[in-house]
């Protein structure tokens, strides 16, 4: 195959910064993410994921960078790519006061979802929130919460999906639940899937690829196995601490 | 492709059904719609009725003082529906759902307006059903008028609903209570209850760039004069063109400046 004939990689950031003021949240990263891989974006807080994530969706923009998703630019084509991808976070909600399937239904609307019903049915069975689709979100419990916000997540069957920590404060039953739901919907489907994440065990179980960040930028990058050798550590929550807490490069906050 | 092709009525649906789920389940939202277009009307309708017994000109003619209530309402619930629909958002942390979706701005704008139509028909329906049984005055005794000057008001409060979900966008929840406050600043130059030549000659100047001023004008010439004052009603909706513009760029700018500082997510926190 020739490299014309290659399809683009499902996410390509290049020079991406995002200024607050004087405070460089991201300086300047560049990445690809391969089609149909699941990678993860990792550092501690402050180290500039969330912002990442947010200038990929287009909710935020960049001081100055380009994003590439499924070959177009995020700043130019933007509606045309969010039909195309969806995204979890913990720090958006759905409305209380409706019910599951009100919520799924608005936002089944909102991408264009055909066969809506049928395809609330089929995400209700297979992430087991069925028995509480007519119940008001504002009741339900954080891991039943979490498994909403990825039925609606996976409603347009997202040809990327990007996920802010989607296992923070589920217990681990429910936690696992959800990774294996995850997996098995990136295996079905082809999907790209790029997580923030701080659980590092869920990391080396579903990531094909990790992105390290730290203060801004893009410290170090490989695979999970390919890192834990790297540093000579036996896991990757080994990893995260060293990177974590290694000293800064003299003249790097410039 | 131009802006209007571009806008899909099924994105503008999903968010007016967003809404009509929460009006369906709310019977306290309901009624909160009805109570104070109600309670007004319903001291206004007394107020009418003693004057109507002490030779106020105004009084004189059944229904212009109830009549102008409810107008004034149609306006004051225009607004108010907008922007709580665009609060609702807000408080729900929904916005960053909403913006990370296909949804463009123009297109929540359109849900807004079609949300605040319904809102504004229940709360200015019930008090105009109550003013007919109460002091039997009809709102429709205004005739095919009434149809314009619902119209120009209407249009006015989703211009003032704009620059106001604007500032809640840009300064967060704590501007929450201009929703509630702003339209009043237009309530004494508007000449609601009394003809704008009440008004000192230099408010009368300032007075008359409001299209409510005309709208008002309008329906004393209706209800008073038995006229309909054409030209009243081509000055309000030309006003009304100016500010409805003016507030939908400064609603579409806010949503840019939001995006500029990272607040689509974290805005009303």
């Amino acid at each position: 195959m020739s490299a014309e004939a290659l399809p683009a990689p499902a996410i390509q950031v290049e020079g991406l910064v995002r200024r607050f003021g004087r405070v460089e949240a991201v300086r300047g990263i560049s990445f690809e993410v391969a089609r149909g891989s699941t990678t993860a974006l990792l550092g501690g807080n402050g180290a500039g994921k969330t912002s990442t994530l947010s200038m990929l969706l287009g909710v935020l923009l960049p001081s100055a960078g380009t994003v590439r998703i499924l070959g177009e630019d995020v700043g130019r084509h933007r509606y045309r790519v969010l039909r195309r991808m969806n995204f979890t976070s913990p720090y958006v909600d759905l409305p209380k006061s409706l019910t599951v399937e009100e919520n799924l239904k608005v936002f089944a609307r909102l991408y264009g979802v055909p066969r809506m019903r049928a395809r609330i049915g089929a995400l209700a069975a297979e992430l087991e929130i069925g028995d509480f689709l007519k119940r008001p979100y504002g009741t339900l419990s954080a891991g039943q919460r979490t498994r909403v916000s990825i039925a609606k997540a996976l409603l347009n069957a997202p040809e990327v999906l990007l996920l802010d920590e989607p296992t923070a404060s589920l217990d681990p039953d429910v936690g696992d639940r959800v990774r294996a739901q995850l997996a098995r919907y990136q295996r079905a489907s082809g999907a790209t899937l790029l997580i923030a994440s701080h659980n590092m065990p869920e990391v080396e179980r579903m990531c094909d690829a990790v992105l390290m960040m730290r203060t801004g930028r893009i410290v170090d990058r490989g695979s999970p196995a390919e890192l834990v050798a790297r540093y000579g550590r036996r896991t990757m929550e080994e990893v995260f601490l060293d990177v974590a807490r290694r000293e800064e490069p003299a003249g790097a906050a410039a | 492709m131009s802006a209007a092709a571009a806008l899909s009525a099924q994105r503008i649906y999903a968010i007016v059904l967003r809404h009509l789920y929460l009006l369906r389940k709310s019977w306290v939202r309901v009624v909160e719609m009805a109570y104070w277009p109600t309670m007004q009307m319903v001291l206004w309708g007394f107020i009418a009725q003693f004057l109507a017994t002490n030779s106020s000109w105004v009084a004189q003619v059944p229904g212009v003082l109830v009549s102008a209530l409810l107008l004034w309402e149609i306006l004051f619930r225009g607004q108010l529906g907008f922007s709580l629909s665009f609060i609702e958002e807000l408080y729900a942390r929904n916005l960053g759902h909403l913006f990370a979706s296909p949804l463009r701005p123009s297109e929540l704008v359109a849900a807004m307006v079609l949300v605040s139509l319904v809102r504004t028909l229940i709360g200015v329906g019930t008090a105009a059903a109550l003013a007919w049984f109460l002091y039997a005055t009809s709102i429709f005794d205004l005739g095919l008028p009434l149809v314009a000057f619902f119209a120009n008001l209407l249009v006015s409060g989703w211009a003032v609903g704009l620059m106001v979900s604007a500032l809640v966008m840009r300064h967060g929840l704590a501007a929450e209570n201009l929703a509630w406050g702003a339209i009043f600043v237009a309530a004494p130059l508007s000449g609601i209850y009394y003809p704008m030549s009440v008004l000192p000659p230099w408010l009368q100047a300032l007075a008359w760039w409001l299209p409510t001023s005309h709208v008002f004008e309008g329906m004393r010439g209706v209800l008073v004069e038995r006229t309909f004052l054409w030209h009243e009603l081509w000055n309000a909706v030309a006003l009304n063109a100016v500010y409805v513009t003016v507030g939908a760029g400064v609603f579409l700018a806010s949503f840019e400046g939001a995006r500029k500082r990272g607040k689509l997510v974290q805005i009303g926190e």
